[in-house]
């Protein structure tokens, strides 16, 4: 069968985030490995300026006016891919720039953790524009190796390796799952074409596709960290170093959303009232356990484990209501979300030093009177990931309430809303250690970077989109029209 | 009148208390300077807010409408009316005496202090201009979070339980008010609040409804049996704290019901009266009782506040009994002007005595009523301000307590003989345990060392309760300008509340 586009650079262009990062990660790759011990630095800053090199260009390449597939419909351009990888490309760019002095100041500063960050980036770019089940699978593959990886690199540090062998086992059962569920389709419908798969599903659903759907839910489940798939995700949290904890938790979730959002709400779209309703017992159930269980946390990274859990309930339910304004409650919660957990480890990152790690809550006692600002800081993303105005994550919250009132699920509004009270209580656990509480002890004094800065900015951009939401929502509600 | 009146009232106080922050307890001077400039000038900004009000109307003024949110219709829309506008003046009016109040008392973190009062102001006039419901909702939880902070960072020994046990009370009550906001902004497809009172809801919604915001609002109030956090939070928190939240935020409730439950939901309202009856009389029956055991001052003035603010929800509900009983409106708006009274005058009154205890305890530090005894003899001239708050507090006639309690009593009477009596017990318990305070606490010998050695009101506290005296006696004496800007608009909410919401 001959092509029926020819591979001329119009045709290819809107892949041109891919192509860029594939060719960034063998430079960076092999520059790090001439750059020699002495010449350290150079990777961060390179890969720094990777991403704003790639933002640019997937600005001036990346942009489509409208949907289009490429690769004989394997790959799929649009604007709602165009803006995750935007977020992609800012999201890491800050990642890395919050872990330079933690990785420096334990002498674990390596290129293969920014190599690595690379290739995870590319794989939720391919998780971003799949259009197929094997571009999904691909691509949640590359993603998912490349963090085992990252989880793993700190190697004399033993907690973080368990995790990552935790991670490893466990997430392997879930890609096997989710292979399984998509050949199932694949066999029933006979097209691996997430476009044309929706023709394919006859009315009523055959019991196949339904048992296939049952694997795919699982997979994402699990990914997610959706109870009970979550086991995973409070050790790894804990385990890892704590910059790539910050990274497992916010980049990839990019990749998560596009997951859920080309599988089952457009592969799967005819099966949605079954998918649906798989996800509802899902839904409540991470958001009770997951707000329930952080109450009893004393580590704060695991706490905050566990207060993702709690919000992925929150995007889940954004997928539950079926209805594009649903998915872009969904999209809107998960970009805040992200912006808020950066800027949470971000703290974390700067309230540890050398041979100290601030993770514990009681690190976090009087806070205040060493470090005014970052507790300010840690102040308002508490605030605001608990869901209380003026700060951006009461917006995100209010979003998914409005679309589950505009479906009728009732029960899951009050459920949501019983679920936000309780997790108010741990978010205010944590001011109320900064301020309230006087410091135990004598703890070290907070690094004083330029990283600040950017911590600063992030609060600022978290208060900035609380009092006027109106530009990113309606980013977002434009994205789904 | 092109200035933005309403949005100056609300971010210049913000405006200065982040300008506050920045400059830090290393600068606290001008920080101080600062914050009381702000407060000043966000009253004297209220003034023209008073004059330029035209009283004829019920309709909105000084309103303001700029695109907020276009995603969802909820747009930033101020104004305005005959009941909003003594709130916001009552807040513009009590944050200058807490100001100073605070001026060298705290020495701890005396930058966020002052912040935390600017910031608050800002919001809470919010909360009572914002005409959209979702920018009174921003308002109406942002501000929870200064105050979490003043209880816990300058309050007193149980001050993390207290300041946790406020927050998620009143957070766990606007969150369902939230679930009902969004309800009917699906039916309603926009957020402004007068969409939400000329929208048609069945009966069965409107009890939902009404539930819901009966939940935030009793919290807020606080109404028997949701009343629990109050006490703890006054006892803790330091006295500008106790200040703002009997003066202002307990009135957040009563303009709650009088600006959401009654015309959103009017039929429920209706058929639900009773419950709020029963409970406002409970609040002033049972809670008067409790307050006659209380050892502590600041406990007994917060068991005070719940009482009086029974009031204010029986003023506002009564109006349904009176419309059964003599068959028209005639008295109606006695309630509700009742009502409205006794929240102006309590949030004077109550400001006050938390300022009087916050008095005492800067010398003794001691808030035990045991701790003192003739105070009248070494405090001469504090001993007759906290005479005369106190005995407005009993409802003396010629102070403002008595306007807002003989208006309510008045239109109790109109609507049931019982509800009348019961409620008339509060001269008797008011009396009761306010007085009973003033004899141990004022009159008598002298208690003890302590009360021997106290110095008589500063300058600067003679200032504070000075200018509260002066506003309660004014009312007290002369309510007719209050009465007058109020009287359009509850004229109009006594129409809204009973006219019937249910599609036909």
């Amino acid at each position: 069968m001959p092509f029926a586009n020819p591979l001329t650079w119009a045709n290819i262009a809107p892949a041109v985030g891919e192509m860029y990062l594939t060719f960034a990660v063998c430079a960076i790759l092999m520059v790090d490995v001439f750059a020699g011990e002495r010449r350290r630095g150079l990777t961060p800053t390179l890969t720094l300026v990777a991403l704003v090199i790639g933002a640019a260009l997937q600005l001036q390449f990346g942009a489509v006016r409208e949907r289009v597939t490429l690769f004989d419909g394997m790959f799929v351009a649009d604007e709602l891919g165009q803006v995750l990888k935007l977020a992609g490309y800012l999201f890491l760019a800050v990642t890395l720039l919050y872990s330079r002095s933690y990785l420096e100041s334990r002498n674990i500063l390596r290129g293969e953790y920014y190599v690595l960050m690379l290739s995870a980036l590319l794989g939720i770019f391919v998780v971003v524009s799949a259009n197929s089940l094997l571009t999904v699978y691909i691509g949640v593959e590359l993603l998912a190796l490349s963090v085992y990886a990252i989880v793993a690199f700190d190697r004399e540090n033993p907690i973080a390796t368990e995790s990552a062998i935790k991670y490893f086992v466990l997430s392997a059962m879930a890609s096997g799952a989710l292979l399984y569920g998509m050949s199932m389709i694949y066999g029933l419908t006979g097209t691996l074409e997430l476009d044309a798969i929706g023709a394919h599903l006859a009315s009523p659903m055959p019991l196949g596709v339904i048992l296939g759907l049952v694997f795919i839910v699982v997979a994402i489940a699990f990914k997610l960290g959706v109870v009970p798939f979550h086991m995973w995700l409070p050790d790894v949290y804990q385990g890892a170093p704590t910059c790539v904890t910050l990274f497992v938790s916010t980049v990839p979730q990019i990749a998560y959303f596009s997951l859920v959002l080309r599988l089952l709400t457009h592969g799967l779209d005819g099966a949605m009232q079954a998918w649906s309703q798989m996800l509802i017992p899902l839904a409540v159930l991470t958001l009770v356990v997951g707000n329930i269980v952080a109450i009893v946390q004393t580590n704060l990274k695991r706490m905050l484990a566990y207060s993702t859990i709690g919000n992925v309930g929150f995007i889940v339910l954004g997928f539950i209501t079926g209805t594009p304004a649903g998915y872009s409650a969904a999209l809107y919660y998960t970009l805040v979300y992200v912006l808020m957990v950066l800027g949470s480890f971000g703290v974390i990152l700067l309230a540890s030093r050398t041979g100290f790690e601030a993770d514990e809550l009681e690190h976090y006692k009087g806070l205040y009177s060493r470090d005014p600002l970052l507790a300010l800081i840690m102040l308002v993303l508490m605030f605001s990931t608990a869901g209380v105005p003026p700060f951006v994550g009461f917006w995100a919250k209010l979003r998914i309430f409005q679309e589950l009132w505009a479906t009728h699920h009732v029960w899951l509004v009050v459920i949501a809303a019983a679920a936000s009270v309780i997790g108010v209580f741990y978010y205010l656990r944590v001011v109320k250690l900064m301020y309230f509480d006087a410091p135990a002890g004598e703890l070290p004094a907070t690094a004083r970077s330029s990283v600040r800065w950017a911590l600063g900015i992030n609060a600022l951009a978290v208060i900035a989109l609380g009092v006027l939401p109106g530009p990113l929502l309606d980013l977002c509600a434009r994205l789904f029209k | 009148m092109d200035l933005p009146l309403l949005s100056i009232l609300i971010w210049l106080p913000i405006a200065a208390g982040v300008a506050v922050l920045v400059l830090g307890d290393r600068n606290i001077i001008a920080g101080r300077w600062l914050a009381l400039a702000a407060s000043v000038v966000t009253l004297v900004l209220a003034v023209p807010l008073w004059s330029h009000f035209d009283t004829g109307t019920a309709a909105f003024q000084f309103g303001e409408l700029h695109r907020w949110i276009p995603a969802f219709h909820a747009d930033y829309r101020l104004g305005v009316d005959g009941i909003s506008l003594p709130l916001v003046a009552l807040t513009a009016f009590m944050t200058v005496p807490v100001v100073i109040a605070g001026w060298r008392v705290i020495e701890k973190r005396p930058a966020q202090y002052f912040a935390a009062f600017l910031i608050m102001e800002g919001l809470m006039i919010g909360v009572f201009a914002a005409l959209d419901s979702l920018l009174f909702y921003f308002f109406w939880e942002a501000m929870l979070i200064p105050m979490f902070l003043i209880i816990g960072i300058w309050g007193g020994p149980r001050r993390v339980y207290a300041t946790l046990k406020f927050f998620l009370y009143t957070f766990l009550g606007s969150v369902f008010m939230l679930v009902a906001l969004i309800y009917m902004y699906v039916k309603a497809g926009d957020y402004s609040i007068a969409s939400f009172q000329s929208l048609p809801l069945t009966l069965v919604e409107q009890r939902w409804i009404f539930l819901a915001f009966l939940l935030a609002f009793a919290v807020k109030v606080p109404m028997w049996p949701v009343h629990t956090w109050l006490p703890d939070a006054h006892v803790e928190a330091p006295t500008g704290g106790s200040v703002i939240l009997a003066a202002i935020m307990l009135k957040m409730g009563g303009y709650g019901f009088l600006r959401f439950s009654l015309p959103i939901a009017p039929d429920a309202s209706r058929e639900l009266d009773l419950l709020v009856i029963a409970l406002s009389l409970v609040a002033v029956i049972y809670i008067g009782f409790v307050a006659l055991v209380q050892q502590d001052m600041k406990k007994l003035i917060a068991y005070s506040s719940i009482a009086h603010m029974g009031f204010v929800t029986l003023g506002a509900f009564i109006v349904y009994a009176i419309l059964t009983n003599t068959g028209g409106l005639q008295g109606a708006a006695l309630g509700m002007d009742g009502a409205m009274v006794q929240m102006i005058s309590h949030g004077l009154v109550s400001g006050a005595l938390f300022l009087c205890v916050g008095v005492l305890y800067d010398r003794v530090h001691s808030r035990e009523i045991a701790a003192y005894g003739g105070v009248v003899n070494t405090m001469p001239k504090f001993a007759v301000l906290m005479v005369l708050f106190c005995l407005a507090n009993t409802g003396l006639p010629g102070t403002s307590g008595f306007v807002g309690e003989f208006l309510v009593i008045l239109a109790s009477f109109k609507a049931s003989f019982w509800y009348a009596l019961l409620a008339g017990t509060t001269l008797v318990l008011g009396a009761a345990y306010t007085l009973w305070l003033v004899k141990r606490v004022v009159f008598g010998p002298v208690a003890n060392e302590n009360v021997a050695h106290l110095k008589d009101l500063d300058g600067r506290e003679s200032l504070v309760l000075g200018a509260l005296a002066i506003a309660v006696l004014v009312i007290g004496v002369w309510p007719a300008p209050l009465l007058n800007v109020m009287e359009a608009s509850v004229r109009h909410l006594v129409d809204q509340a009973v006219a019937s919401k249910i599609p036909l």
